[in-house]
């Protein structure tokens, strides 16, 4: 499996080069999915349900169609009968069925946005309403235990909680946080004869053009899905999502006119996912010295009633400590709410809060380093599976963490430092996150007018996809990056995996690097012009041989003011590894960028139920908070050298998502030190610290 | 929105009268809250009159030794006046604790002082808000409850207002400047703005057509020495958790006079009288600053949900006199 | 109703205008330059950010009627002027690219006028080059859910140094 880009002199990749498609975004122009410019377009806006259960009886449109410019008001009686794929959340409009509030249970298409808004508010809606339920707890007596994820259970931990000298027996809590990419959801959708066309903000052009041939019982051939530029997902424009179906409901209804669609920030907040709330019971026992003898986490998330979503928090528990019982355990609360989804790191992001501050609560304990800690429950092979680590480079992290940001002169006695007054703490915390592979990409390489055009649907989120898939491609190749001419963010490219899972880079290259050795195969080094080769994404047998995953340390300074809680975080410092870096820019972008979502995630974001109403009241960036700029003060983020010969040809693991594995675990046990509160709950405000 | 017209004035007196003489039609200032409330179906006007250009935007002495600000004069420039940074610095840290640059650029003075709360039940037009539909009901309490008050509110009512502005004009006892259809009127900051009690929908005094034109200072020399403590959840871009404006007149270690007022606690830009009587004529120890929030924290009254609140402002008063009687001594 | 206004020093005119409409509603759907983003619609996030008669606002929360006569700078009009395919990106936009502060490139419109106004009013005033708080402090209202800000902090400097450098030296930067 190594070596296979050996026989190219590898110039390309770990070259720190520009961005791409950097010019086109700082002169405006690069386009995304609303600003296509096509001619006389209409604009959609959804009818919301404004009860959390019920159907809908009847909906009064004669005031919304009154208003000039108005040109239909779609709802589940005119609109088109869907396929049904098993996919309950993009049955829209097929039926009257209320299932959580804000539910799209129509939409008004006019000749202008302000009109179709308008419209919207004088559409009256008489419900049947149902009663409801969206309060999340571990205390409900409906739980249940999902399919995918049975109790994992190792040894007996309850035994050796009972026997062990030193026990640690928490619960912590993480809220529902929205994706909240900058870009709204937004399609255009146009109906032709030839087919449907979608101009998408998506994180997989391939993926949103089978699902919808699917749903609209359309030959996946006559659906055609454009996106060259995507303003950010974090896994909210992974999945498919409603709008996009309504979009092309109402497209069809208005068979070559554009129709557009983009959402609102308060619709981000109903109708394209969220990362499930969880309560996560973490339990340890430990010999004095720190040596875990049992490690356990209790998950409780939540889910819609109607499709099944389950935060995964308890995976991390698998991978990260030796330890010779273990129980790893997920239970779901079916709520009338809308479905949870994907958002960075799903499950490891939260699953890394409860473990790795019990992890810190242990340390204090024992009265061992926390860095040292987890040294001394360092496994030599993967605990759950067994199966050896094809890298593994967590102690390297700590150590170079630990080195870098100064933490050997630390005095573990919390409360001892003020300055200014402000209280001041340091604190530590893992990462990890698994290096997976996506099946299902093909890449066409093509010599033509003297250049290769390389060309794979591949989705560009911001994470630099156009920029390291053009230096993989010019490595692979053999040629400088100038002599590579990239195409992604089209499904009439070669198909591609979706943009998820830090899956990207890692199938995309290989695949791209297969698609090079055949060109080269076939056409040698002196290719005629015209000459044409594809491939797919080669297998790797060490996927089932090995466990494969990337590692991190992360380091925090955190002041806590001692009038009035406010809590800072002059400092963070993540150390990575992550394999071979294929563009030190762009990675250090993403590095850092998953950081501070972390610390926006220990400090702010809650997305807030009001559980009479069943939705997020605080639906927009004045009321939820993301990490501002003056939040952030000295971040940085290293990697270390790794070579792994087994997880892919390009020796790379990715990295979007690693990032934000952790970050708020080394907040909260900084806070800890800072002042002697130990905090469980995210996000941690100053309530906390008040006295 | 329902369409509406929108018409530019010419002249303060023609714009009141036009304005009062439609119950449907709005002033635009900056537009930086009305035009959200627009889109947000908030507010429904059939007309709009811009007054942007016909106020006065700049600052001037008075000959009493106060000054006269502009209400059509913008936040950031009001925030970068020198006057203003030497005579009410607190007014300028306040301005510059608030909202964003660009937010700034486009707020003025008197647009300012009549933005509406923000409240997630006021903004969001399918749920009741008796501010925003009276009678209605008010989802607030048993609610999301972080940014509401604990003073003075009623059981119709737990908005808090959201201007850093006007915590500091009202500490400096400005005068608001009216212009109605009956002529010019004055104001007090401090009696501006109202509590809710059972009229919620009403946020100030004013009268359909009012037009605030300036806001005046009076001559308060130890107000040079004033400042303006924010504490939010965010570091920077986030309305007020609680906030303090104060300034304090302290001579042979005794506080003679204390101006002082709280945002983020009320309906209103909360004047502490309490604590100011507190402080006067004490000697500024810590247990008299402790003693000076507490009793004027004495009433306050959180809801489920701000229980934190009446802590956190005792604590943000008592740092900020603290700072503030530590830089006298030090001067 | 009507509008006219100027656009990176060109005079448009936007017809059939609701008065409720944004100025960058009628930017990005009229007037065919959608570099200003929509992202918050509430002046939240500064993505729409455009300079209004020297001044930057967001465009988001300026009413079309508003702008009747004014000038508007949008990101489109802040590259060399020339022939649209061979301008010259300005030393702001150069050192975004330079410095990794773009990803997605959502925010980066808006961050680039706003860093544009900073730069001129300090280096393009004879002042020095601005701190990391000033930076921070007149960014602040441009919110990034990508990059985590450091990166953009870079850019900033970077462009303030070289057109202080320009500026001091007088040669290209």
């Amino acid at each position: 499996m190594s070596g296979l880009l050996e026989n190219t002199s590898t110039r390309a990749i770990g070259a720190d080069i520009g961005r791409v498609d950097g010019p086109a975004k700082v002169t405006g122009t690069a386009t995304y999915a609303f600003e296509h410019q096509l001619n006389a377009p209409a604009y959609l806006h959804p009818i919301q349900a404004t009860v959390v259960r019920g159907r809908v009886r009847e909906f009064d449109t004669r005031d919304a169609e009154a208003v000039p410019g108005v040109l239909t008001v779609l709802t589940h009686d005119n609109a088109a009968r869907l396929a049904d794929i098993g996919d309950a959340e993009l049955a829209v409009l097929q039926s009257d069925e209320v299932a959580h509030r804000g539910q799209v249970i129509g939409a008004v298409l006019a000749e202008t946005p302000e009109a179709a808004r308008q419209a919207v508010r004088l559409v009256r809606v008489h419900y049947e309403e149902r009663s409801h339920d969206v309060r999340f707890s571990a205390a409900r007596t409906d739980l249940y235990t999902p399919g995918e994820a049975e109790d994992d259970e190792q040894g007996d931990l309850a035994g050796a909680m009972a026997s062990a000298p030193v026990t640690v027996d928490h619960t912590y809590t993480t809220p529902m946080e929205h994706n909240n990419p900058m870009e709204p959801h937004s399609t255009i959708a146009v109906w032709e004869d030839a087919g449907l066309t979608l101009y998408e903000s998506t994180q997989g052009v391939h993926s949103v053009r089978s699902t919808m041939a699917e749903l609209f019982g359309l030959d996946p051939e006559r659906v055609r899905v454009i996106a060259p530029h995507v303003g950010g997902g974090f896994g909210s424009k992974g999945p498919l999502h409603p709008p996009v179906v309504l979009a092309a409901l109402a497209a069809r209804l208005l068979p070559g006119r554009p129709v557009k669609l983009a959402l609102t920030r308060q619709q981000m907040f109903d109708l394209v996912g969220y990362r499930s709330p969880t309560i996560q019971r973490v339990r340890l026992a430990a010999e004095p010295d720190g040596r875990l003898t049992g490690i356990g986490i209790d998950v409780t998330a939540q889910t819609a009633r109607f499709k099944e979503f389950l935060e995964q928090a308890g995976k991390p528990t698998e991978v990260m400590y030796a330890a010779p019982n273990r129980r790893i355990t997920h239970r779901l609360a079916a709520l009338d709410v809308a479905p949870p989804t994907w958002m960075r790191a799903p499950g490891e992001c939260p699953g890394m809060f409860g473990p790795e501050v019990a992890m810190d609560e242990l340390a204090v304990a024992c009265g061992v380093d926390p860095v040292e800690l987890r040294v001394r429950n360092e496994p030599g092979t993967e605990p759950a599976s067994g199966r050896p680590f094809s890298s593994r480079n967590l102690v390297a992290c700590l150590r170079e963490g630990a080195r870098r940001f100064g933490w050997q002169d630390r005095d573990p006695e919390p409360r001892r430092r003020m300055e200014d007054g402000w209280l001041v703490g340091t604190g530590v915390a893992a990462s990890t996150y698994p290096t997976g592979q996506m099946p299902g990409s093909v890449a066409a390489v093509r010599f033509e007018d003297g250049h290769y055009h390389v060309r794979i649907g591949a989705a560009d989120i911001g994470t630099g996809a156009w920029t390291v898939l053009t230096q993989i491609a010019a490595d692979a190749l053999g040629v400088p990056v100038t002599a590579v001419r990239l195409r992604i963010g089209d499904s009439s490219l070669p198909s591609a995996s979706l943009a998820g899972g830090s899956t990207g880079t890692v199938s995309w290259g290989s695949t791209i690097v297969a698609a090079a050795q055949a060109f080269r195969e076939r056409h040698g080094t002196a290719p005629a012009d015209g000459a044409e080769a594809r491939a797919g994404l080669p297998d790797n047998p060490n996927r089932e041989r090995y466990a494969m995953h990337a590692f991190g340390a992360q380091f925090a300074e955190v002041r806590v003011h001692a009038d009035t809680g406010e809590v800072r975080v002059p400092r963070l410092l993540g150390v990575f590894a992550a394999g071979r870096i294929v563009n030190p820019r762009t990675a250090r972008s993403q590095f850092i960028g998953g950081m501070t979502m972390g610390l926006s995630m220990a400090l702010h974001e809650d997305s807030v139920v009001d559980p009479r109403f069943g939705c997020v009241v605080n639906h927009d960036l004045a009321e939820y908070h993301i990490a501002a700029n003056a939040d952030v003060v000295d971040l940085q983020a290293h990697w270390i050298d790794e070579a792994d010969p087994y997880v892919n040809p390009l020796g790379a693991k990715g990295i979007g998502e690693i990032g934000i594995v952790g970050t708020a675990a080394a907040i909260v046990n900084a806070a800890y030190h800072a002042t002697g509160v130990r905090v469980r709950e995210l996000p941690m405000t100053l309530e906390h610290f008040l006295a | 929105m329902n369409p509406f017209d929108y018409r530019r004035a010419e002249d303060a007196a023609g714009a009141v009268a036009t304005v009062a003489a439609d119950p449907r039609a709005m002033f635009l200032g900056g537009g930086t809250n009305l035009v959200d409330h627009l889109k947000l179906g908030i507010v429904d006007p059939d007309l709009l009159v811009d007054v942007t250009r016909l106020l006065p935007d700049g600052v001037e002495p008075l000959p009493d030794g106060g000054v006269r600000i502009g209400a059509g004069m913008r936040n950031s420039d009001l925030a970068a006046d020198p006057l203003i940074r030497r005579r009410y610095p607190v007014l300028s840290q306040a301005l510059l604790s608030g909202a964003s640059g660009q937010l700034r650029n486009a707020a003025t003075t008197g647009g300012n002082l009549l933005q509406r709360t923000r409240c997630v039940y006021f903004q969001d037009v399918t749920m009741a808000c008796n501010k925003r539909r009276p009678g209605s009901g008010c989802s607030a309490f048993g609610g999301y409850t972080r940014y509401h008050a604990i003073l003075g509110a009623s059981e119709h009512c737990i908005a808090t207002h959201p201007s850093d502005m006007a915590v500091a004009l009202s500490a400096l006892d400005a005068t608001v400047v009216v212009q109605g259809t009956d002529g010019e009127r004055r104001v007090a900051m401090t009696e501006l703005h109202r509590l809710p009690g059972d009229a919620p929908e009403r946020d100030t005094v004013l009268r359909h057509g009012d037009l605030i034109t300036a806001v005046e200072l009076p001559d308060l020399p130890f107000a040079a020495r004033s400042r303006y403590r924010k504490v939010r959840d965010r570091a920077s871009y986030a309305f007020a958790l609680v906030s303090v404006a104060a300034a304090v007149d302290l001579s042979d270690g005794v506080i003679r006079e204390a101006r002082i007022a709280l945002g983020g606690v009320a309906h209103k830009p909360w004047r502490a009288t309490r604590a100011e009587a507190e402080l006067r004529g004490a000697r500024p120890t810590e247990e008299t600053l402790r003693a000076a929030a507490e009793a004027e924290l004495a009433e306050a009254r959180p809801v489920e949900g701000n229980e934190f609140k009446p802590t956190l402002a005792r604590n943000t008063l008592v740092a900020t006199l603290r700072d503030l009687v530590e830089e006298e001594r030090t001067r | 109703m009507r509008v006219s206004f100027e656009v990176n020093g060109h005079e448009v005119t936007a017809d059939n205008v609701w008065p409720g409409e944004s100025l960058l509603y009628v930017l990005r759907e009229r007037l065919g330059l959608p570099g200003s983003k929509n992202a918050c619609e509430q002046g939240e996030c500064g993505s729409c950010t455009v300079y209004l008669d020297g001044v930057t606002v967001c465009s988001c929360l300026v009413a079309a009627g508003q702008a009747q006569g004014r000038a508007v700078r949008t990101v489109e009009g802040l590259a060399e002027s020339g022939d649209l395919a061979e301008r010259r990106l300005s030393p702001v936009q150069e050192a975004f690219v330079e410095a990794g502060a773009v990803q997605c490139g959502f925010c980066t419109p808006g961050l680039l006028v706003q860093t544009d106004d900073l730069i001129e009013r300090t280096v393009g005033q004879g002042g020095g080059v601005p701190d990391e708080a000033e930076i921070r402090e007149h960014l602040a209202g441009n919110l990034c859910r990508c990059t985590g800000y450091e990166k953009i902090i870079d850019a900033v400097r970077l462009a303030a140094e070289r057109t202080a450098a320009q500026r001091d030296g007088g040669g290209p930067a």
